[in-house]
């Protein structure tokens, strides 16, 4: 099956700076890509160049067989995009900018009621769908961005930083819209919070200093590959060979000096003996944390192994 | 899709303050200067009877009234259209545009449309006030209608050169005070009477094309002034969006 997005070897520069760099990756539909990344990592000028709001130096957007920058007004029929920011008309009643939004997307006018409408519920705006977009809470008007990049109802979705400045109960909502579009729309979003990646996405990706450090499907995060870990501060310098000693441990990682990542299988819990050598060797604990889900454990290695690499 | 930019733009326009207020200001200022240069004509009605070429209504009245209006248009320009792509910008509204399936130039005509509607209204307001000398005079036609078309001319390019401004600068304000700078400086071309390039000094200034179809002649040459002035601008602007989406 082809795919609904296709990028080949993007890069975008910002003077010398580069900010994306030799970024290629696919989204077929029903998939939900997780864009990860700490802040200033590249993510959303990535999703500025899919959406076609910004051109990249080199490499191609394809978007429905559709090049989007040599045909993008066709490529872009295809797509919804919400931006950090949500693009909203503060002047406007959510029901004229929605309708405004579904005419700039060529939805016929004998249509536009209904792309509206079911854009409304699906948000759940329907009660505030005659108040004025200025007088609207920030959570309202992030749902009213949402809203706006799905009301022509496009095959390709791509949300930046969807969930910013909601409160708990309105980001589970979000999510559930998320995994409810996922079934017939092919989405894109980017987060630094990696529980809401993990919750609701089925491939993530990793992005750091522009580059794409990190490609898996999430039901592919093999536990084997990727064990669990502890990460252990201590003020003096350990003896990594009595540490892999312990039973269980598979691998320390030396992040610095005084911190250490160490993975374990599964099966046998070290924490305990480990917790006993620090003590008797007199190392000095200063913190010693479980990294809570695989993903956090893959997040944290890779970046810090490129902070390493860099520095 | 130009036609739906442009409606809705025309009715947000109609929802900020400034629109009602530039519509009340133009229509008091124009209308006192038409009530003073009736009162002029009625005082020396008499004193023009006596002379061979009197100056009718038309020149008396509506030229000095037409004219007004072509200026007053390059300040009321910059303030319709400087917050038209500057203030989206400033808002992160224009990625709306840029994000759905439009060109720059759909985007551009369509905001352009909607200060030229704005501003003929604004044109067709104050035409009434001659029209409404028919009940008790005469007017010269061909003169009124030249004027409308001068005063059109001017407003269109006065926006193009108010819409490029909003597309470049990063506030409105600096929007506003570029668009009149630059409308002003071309209206002030020929005042200077030192230079050795009078000739294309003259050419380049809007009021020299301005004072020749005011005067009743319809030149195509001063009409392609205008009409060149306004092509080019609007086409910079465009450019200027098409720059924005390539990162430049």
């Amino acid at each position: 099956m082809a795919a609904l997005l296709e990028a080949q070897h993007l890069y975008r520069y910002y003077g010398r700076y580069c900010a994306v760099e030799d970024l290629s990756l696919e989204l077929h539909a029903g998939e939900v890509l997780g864009l990860l990344g700490v802040n200033g990592a590249g993510k959303s000028t990535t999703l500025q160049m899919f959406s076609g709001t910004l051109a990249p130096n080199k490499g191609k957007v394809i978007l429905n067989n559709k090049d989007l920058f040599y045909q993008p007004l066709l490529a872009k029929q295809f797509l919804g995009y919400l931006p950090q920011q949500p693009p909203l008309y503060y002047d406007l009643t959510v029901i004229e900018f929605l309708s405004y939004c579904a005419q700039l997307h060529q939805i016929h006018s004998s249509k536009l009621n209904e792309y509206v409408d079911i854009a409304l519920q699906r948000c759940g705006l329907t009660e505030v769908r005659k108040r004025l977009i200025k007088e609207l809470s920030k959570g309202y008007q992030q749902r009213l961005g949402i809203a706006q990049a799905i009301v022509h109802q496009p095959p390709v979705i791509i949300f930046d930083e969807p969930t910013v400045g909601l409160d708990p109960i309105q980001v589970s909502d979000i999510r559930q819209l998320i995994q409810s579009l996922s079934a017939d729309h092919g989405i894109i979003l980017s987060s630094h919070i990696l529980s809401e990646i993990q919750a609701c996405c089925t491939r993530v990706l990793i992005i750091d200093q522009g580059k794409l450090i990190f490609n898996e499907s999430i039901a592919n995060l093999n536990p084997q590959q990727y064990l669990p870990s502890l990460q252990l501060t201590t003020k003096t310098v350990v003896d990594i060979q009595q540490i892999m000693n312990i039973s269980g441990i598979t691998q320390v990682e030396i992040v610095n000096d005084y911190q250490y990542i160490i993975q374990y299988s599964p099966k046998i819990d070290p924490t305990e003996a480990l917790i006993e050598l620090i003590i008797s060797k007199q190392w000095g604990l200063v913190e010693l944390k479980r990294l809570a889900s695989s993903l956090e454990a893959i997040f944290i290695q890779l970046a810090q192994s490129s902070k390493k690499f860099t520095s | 899709m130009i036609l739906t930019i442009a409606y809705r733009e025309f009715k947000t326009l109609f929802v900020s303050p400034l629109a009602w207020s530039i519509l009340a200001t133009v229509q008091f200022l124009l209308a006192y200067l038409f009530l003073g240069r009736m009162e002029d004509f009625t005082k020396n009605q008499g004193k023009l009877a006596y002379l061979e070429y009197a100056p009718g209504l038309t020149e008396v009245v509506i030229i000095p009234l037409f004219h007004a209006t072509a200026l007053i248009f390059l300040a009321v320009s910059p303030l319709l259209t400087m917050r038209l792509i500057c203030e989206e910008r400033r808002n992160k509204s224009l990625v709306l545009l840029l994000a759905a399936p439009i060109s720059e130039t759909q985007i551009v005509l369509g905001k352009y449309l909607a200060v030229i509607g704005f501003s003929s209204l604004i044109i067709m307001m104050i035409s009434l006030m001659p029209l409404s000398l028919l009940s008790g005079g005469e007017i010269d036609y061909g003169k009124l209608i030249t004027n409308i078309i001068s005063v059109f001319l001017t407003m269109i390019s006065c926006s193009a050169v108010g819409l490029y401004m909003s597309s470049i600068a990063n506030h409105i304000v600096m929007s506003a005070l570029g668009s009149f700078s630059l409308l002003l400086f071309l209206l002030m071309l020929n005042w200077q009477t030192f230079s050795s390039h009078e000739n294309i000094l003259a050419y380049l200034s809007l009021m020299s094309h301005l004072q020749v179809l005011q005067s009743g002649l319809l030149n195509t040459s001063d009409i392609s002034y205008f009409m060149i002035l306004t092509g080019i601008f609007l086409v910079l602007t465009i450019r200027r969006l098409t720059a924005e989406r390539l990162g430049l």
